[in-house]
């Protein structure tokens, strides 16, 4: 039997053990979406059919590529954080909870990836 | 402290045992647009990739997001948008202690409720004009 108390040893631990960590990286990111998000939107919505050569032109400018690939990688990055915290709410058996922690994560980092590879690749073919 | 024995308790409340207010349904639609985005984060990386891959399958792509199902899909994106970007801020202002009464609460609520529509519309008209 441990002398500390139970206040002592639940102290910055959240149920995944990770402290604020998770809250912490949701604020951030969601700090960085409100001007990534400004930016991205106009470029994108300008580009939303109107043809492959203008949406290369679009994303071969420099600036454009930029937000791109950054607005790509923080939200996708704070929706992996926010569906991890729907699921910690809804998901109550231990299986298909871990199941789609994992899901969440590689659907999430692989969207990000090809997302910013398909960017980049646009960008480095002007 | 998962070794402790909670009891036969009766469980909280649930929904539907609440009376339907603004504020209600301003942190809804905050979790259903956050829950929402997962489609348009995998239409706008489709897209993207798509643009990145041949003229052919940027038709394909470009074609089933601008036709009316896609564009549908796209409106209601943006206002999801919207709604979790004022929603958001909202959430930002809180984790200072700020604005927690009942009075700024409502008021907020309402804000980002017609605020959100009227982002959308905002947005729409500057591409439009642009």
């Amino acid at each position: 039997m441990s002398y500390r108390t139970d206040y002592s040893r639940a102290r910055g631990w959240g149920t995944a053990h990770e402290g604020v960590h998770h809250f912490w990286m949701q604020r951030i990111t969601a700090i960085s979406l409100i001007p990534l998000t400004i930016f991205f939107v106009f470029p994108f919505a300008n580009a939303l059919g109107s043809g492959y050569e203008a949406v290369r032109e679009t994303y071969q400018n420099g600036w454009n590529a930029f937000i791109a690939i950054s607005f790509i990688i923080v939200a996708l990055w704070h929706l992996k954080l926010g569906l991890e915290v729907i699921i910690d709410d809804y998901v109550h058996s231990k299986p298909l909870h871990l199941t789609l922690l994992l899901a969440n994560f590689i659907l999430n980092g692989a969207f990000a990836i090809a997302g910013v590879f398909a960017v980049a690749k646009i960008a480095f073919s002007a | 402290m998962a070794d402790v024995n909670r009891g036969n308790r009766p469980l909280s409340p649930h929904l539907q045992v609440y009376r339907m207010y603004v504020t209600i349904v301003a942190s809804g639609l905050h979790r259903i647009t956050g829950f929402g985005m997962i489609v348009t984060a995998f239409l706008v990386v489709w897209w993207f990739i798509a643009a990145a891959a041949s003229p052919a399958y940027f038709a394909i792509v470009d074609g089933i997001l601008t036709s009316w199902i896609g564009t549908l899909v796209m409106l209601v994106s943006l206002w999801g948008l919207c709604h979790h970007l004022l929603n958001g801020i909202r959430h930002l202002i809180w984790d200072t202690g700020r604005m927690l009464d009942t009075d700024a609460l409502d008021r907020t609520a309402w804000f980002v409720l017609l605020g959100a529509p009227a982002l959308t519309v905002l947005v729409l008209l500057i591409v439009q004009l642009g």
